[in-house]
């Protein structure tokens, strides 16, 4: 009962990938094995808690609610894509504010937190709670990530 | 003011940079040829006897590997405080999660279906739901009585004090289970053979995990291994349950020859299966004079259990050590006891019992001033415990802090009297949205209760390497608290060396002694201490071998471990002098020392859809020193947040003793919007004993959110809800009840 895969060509943190992949595979899943990218991932599995968080299109999805062909041709960035040599301002940011405690949350939020600076979302605190409100973390009670993301938005440490 | 180079300083996490690129690897992310991956067949039945056991015809089970109690090769057991839990049901059932079957194979997919093919017949027997049906022994599931410990508490005559009081109060305070949603579900890879059994995975304490194996396999201590990876939170939840999840991966691998076996949670799995905060029920009797005085508290606690010991009974104690409070009280009795029920055994979870019956105590001090026409701040002027007063178990406070000012300064920050005079008239309007101020005064032991900590006999080392550096060697977990930074600065501080020099080893039995697990509050103030003298010891070393003279640390290492081969310094735990406890008559020192808080919470109250919302939260404590301010500050603000969530939406729903609403979508953490700018305010008084005047801070904050959410809510609507979590319903019943 072998199902044919199908091929999926797209382009992952600006590299172009080509792999075959189950029907019903998740992207998630795609990301994590087929890419060994591990920063994404699994909280619930059911578009609870953002911890998969990627950007697809220049849309944040929840990558372990898109099937993986849906990214056909697509561009994806997810959380191993925002240091180059050097961490990126809202990465720094959450150093210097401490917004990354035990950490598992952390690429999710990175990845909606920056999604929301580049579309320019935010633009005060409620704006910024209201933007990661799809992004749950259970360590740090969200201050230290709404002060990071701010802190990056208006250029400061 | 700070005479410190790194204590006292917000340095970096020094694991962070790994975290916030995705490097960071958890144990769901290793690569591992050969994997299988491991799935549990469980009961669906809270109580019963195991008649059969069929597997689904053909479905090719040739492909799996199997594992049932029969293939344990040595004892049936996760071994905790005592050994009443077996690591695979056997004939019996007590609880509707209880794993029965093993199973695994190369395709995750595979094994989950299979699961589904594999039919357990069971003859059920009637279980036991409530504490109720626990306490009438209808029917016994638990040694003589569903008694798992009991603990009394006496101080005074509080049975003649009470018939003197001019109030005399007598109300039943409830809480409910809560799930720790960490958000990286419980996961654990093993490799066994009776060569030796290595364990990695997500866990808090691997000494307890080397336990439970050793006695499981009935192997040799030094054959088993455990090594902790990073942990994506833990919160109490991964300190007994990765015990049971790593016997399990641990018999599968062994039966399959020693391939690698990884068992990773899904979120429902880990919802229903893993511990929970203890349910518990406080009935408080109680006896004030005229002017407020405090006279006599007669506390019954009762904890839900679940189906097996694991931690109940230090729950309990804890639970019971601060049931009477903050508070000055001459006449005292507590009677606690943990039950068995057919529910998945409850376990650890920050906190510890401490906001059960906190949450009773902070309660009725509100309700009572209310009875009383004294504004609660009044109430617990005239009683708070001052220097030198004494505790419930005769314990003389010897803390110097000053429990009024601490609550003045919440106070102060909330403006707490111009809100508690300004919301009755508004309130008064016909909008159906109410307002209320309100707040708890709380402390928290730190470390261990009792002689628990001369028990563990910790001990942490440091050790130099050729190259210059500084190895941390302790049992200690980094789960997000900050363990990694706080045990850098420790060190740098007593060596005077730069944070670079020092490298935290992740925990490893094989690797680093055993400093106790990661739990209590016990990390920074416990072994923290011990980090810290061993960073002494080495300097001593270093400077009686006449090195060090120019201050170049590294250069001074360098040159010993050439010389001498090798570096190394060892620290064990020393209680302080002045502490005694007597754990037979619960007499005596129950902690080295206290933090102490007060939090105070404005909130609004939707009286069309019994919503709560938080508007401003205020957390002023006293925690001897905040070693690392950034980190304490993130520990206050997650333990509240998780505070707001035991006391307002956090509602694990029972059915059958299974939990319902194992799912994120039906089990509500808060998200950034549904919380306020929690606001911290640290008040510094050095401990003697603690590392640069560190004190635990961990679990403090999980005590104090609930009870002062609902003392607002009191001022709010003037009613007196003794319930937690107060969900939209609950109120509702209350309100319009009333
Ligand atoms: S894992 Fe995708 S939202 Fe939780
Ligand atoms: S840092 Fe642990 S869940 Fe957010």
């Amino acid at each position: 009962m072998s199902i044919s895969k199908i091929l999926l060509k797209l382009t992952v943190n600006g590299i172009a990938r080509q792999i075959y992949v189950h029907p019903m595979a998740r992207l998630l899943d795609v990301i994590r094995e087929d890419f060994g990218l591990t920063g994404t991932k699994e909280g619930c599995g059911e578009g609870e808690c953002g911890a998969c968080s990627v950007i697809l299109d220049g849309m944040l999805v929840n990558a372990c609610l898109v099937p993986a062909v849906q990214a056909q041709g697509s561009t994806l960035r997810t959380v191993e894509s925002l240091a180059g040599v050097d961490l990126s301002p809202l990465q720094e940011a959450f150093l210097h504010h401490g917004g990354a405690q035990c950490g598992f949350c952390t690429p999710g939020m990175l990845v909606a937190g920056t999604h929301l600076l580049e579309t320019n979302a935010v633009q005060d605190e409620a704006g910024a709670r209201e933007g990661l409100a799809g992004n749950l973390c259970r360590c740090t009670g969200y201050v230290k990530i709404v002060d990071a993301l701010l802190a990056t938005r208006e250029g400061r440490p | 003011m700070n005479d410190y180079a790194h204590i006292g300083r917000s340095v970096q996490r020094r694991e962070g940079r790994a975290k916030l690129t995705g490097a960071a690897l958890f144990t769901d992310d290793f690569k591992i040829e050969g994997l299988l991956h491991g799935a549990t067949v469980r009961s669906r039945v809270p109580r019963g006897r195991i008649t059969g056991i069929h597997f689904e015809e053909g479905f090719p089970w040739d492909e799996f590997v199997i594992v049932t109690a029969r293939d344990i090769p040595g004892k049936n057991v996760v071994a905790h405080l005592i050994q009443d839990q077996p690591c695979l049901a056997d004939g019996v059932i007590n609880h509707p999660e209880e794993a029965i079957m093993l199973l695994a194979h190369p395709d995750p997919q595979r094994v989950q279906d299979a699961r589904e093919r594999v039919r357990v017949d069971v003859e059920p027997l009637p279980p036991v739901l409530s504490i109720d049906e626990s306490l009438r022994c209808d029917p016994v599931i638990w040694g003589e009585d569903n008694i798992f410990k009991t603990i009394h508490i006496t101080k005074g005559d509080p049975d003649g004090a009470e018939a003197q009081g001019h109030l005399r109060m007598d109300a039943t305070y409830l809480t409910g289970a809560q799930e720790h949603v960490y958000i990286e579900p419980n996961a654990i890879i093993a490799e066994a053979t009776a060569e030796g059994v290595l364990v990695r995975g997500s866990m808090q304490c691997p000494y307890y995990v080397h336990h439970a194996l050793h006695e499981m396999f009935q192997l040799p201590l030094e054959k088993v291994r455990v090594a902790q990876v990073e942990t994506g939170g833990g919160f109490g939840g991964k300190e007994d349950f990765p015990s049971m999840l790593a016997c399990h991966a641990a018999l599968l691998s062994w039966k399959a020859g020693g391939r690698p076996v990884k068992i990773a949670y899904d979120r429902e799995e880990d919802m229903a299966c893993t511990t929970k905060r203890h349910p518990s029920r406080t009935r408080i009797r109680s006896a004030f004079a005229t002017d407020g005085t405090l006279l006599a508290l007669d506390v019954e606690l009762l904890l839900d259990g679940g189906a097996y010991t694991t931690l109940s009974p230090v729950v309990l104690s804890r639970a019971a050590i601060h049931a009477s409070g903050p508070y000055r009280c001459p006449n005292l009795r507590v009677q606690a006891r943990a039950l068995a029920t057919n529910t998945p055994p409850h376990g650890a979870f920050r906190g510890f019992g401490a906001p059960q019956s906190l949450f009773a105590i902070e309660r009725h001090m509100d309700e009572a001033a209310r009875r009383l026409g004294l504004d609660p701040a009044e109430l617990r002027r005239k009683n708070l415990l001052r220097t030198g007063d004494v505790m419930a178990t005769g314990q003389i406070m010897r803390d110097e802090v000053d429990l009024i000012a601490l609550m003045d300064r919440a106070l102060t920050e909330i403006r707490y009297a111009e809100k508690r005079d300004s919301y009755p008239t508004l309130n008064a309007s016909d909008d159906p949205v109410k307002r209320g101020v309100g707040f708890s005064v709380f402390m928290h032991g730190g470390g261990f209760t009792g002689s628990a900590e001369t028990m563990l006999n910790s001990v942490a080392a440091l050790e130099g390497t050729e190259d210059g550096r500084v190895r941390v060697l302790a049992a200690s977990t980094e789960m997000g608290q900050g363990a990694n930074t706080v045990f850098t600065q420790v060190a740098a501080e007593a060596l005077q060396a730069p944070v670079d020099l020092i490298m935290v080893v992740p925990p490893d039995t094989s690797l680093v002694p055993n400093s106790g697990p990661t739990v209590a509050s016990r990390t920074t103030q416990v072994v923290g201490k011990l980090v810290l003298d061993a960073g002494l010891a080495m300097r001593k070393t270093l400077l009686d071998a006449g090195l060090l003279l120019d201050g170049d640390v590294a250069g001074a290492i360098r040159t010993y471990v050439a010389r001498h081969g090798a570096l190394r310094t060892e620290s064990r735990y020393q209680k302080p002098d002045f502490m005694e406890w007597d754990d037979t008559t619960y007499r005596g020192d129950a902690y080295a020392t206290y933090s102490w808080a007060c939090y105070a919470v404005d909130l609004r109250v939707d009286l069309v859809t019994y919503e709560t919302q938080v508007a401003d939260f205020v957390a002023v404590q006293e925690v001897g020193r905040a070693l690392n301010p950034t980190l304490a500050a993130g520990q206050i603000e997650g333990g509240v947040a998780q505070g707001i969530g035991w006391g307002l939406n956090e509602e694990v729903i029972w059915r059958g003793g299974s939990m319902a609403n194992h799912q994120m979508s039906n089990y509500l953490i808060a998200t950034a919007v549904d919380l306020p700018r929690i606001r911290v305010f640290f008040e510094e008084r050095p401990f003697a004993y603690g590392p640069g005047g560190a004190k635990g801070l961990g679990e403090l904050p999980m005590d104090g959110p609930a009870p002062a959410i609902l003392n607002a809510v009191q001022h709010a609507l003037q009613i007196a809800p003794r319930q937690v979590p107060m969900t939209p319903e609950v109120l509702m019943d209350l309100v319009e009840g009333a």
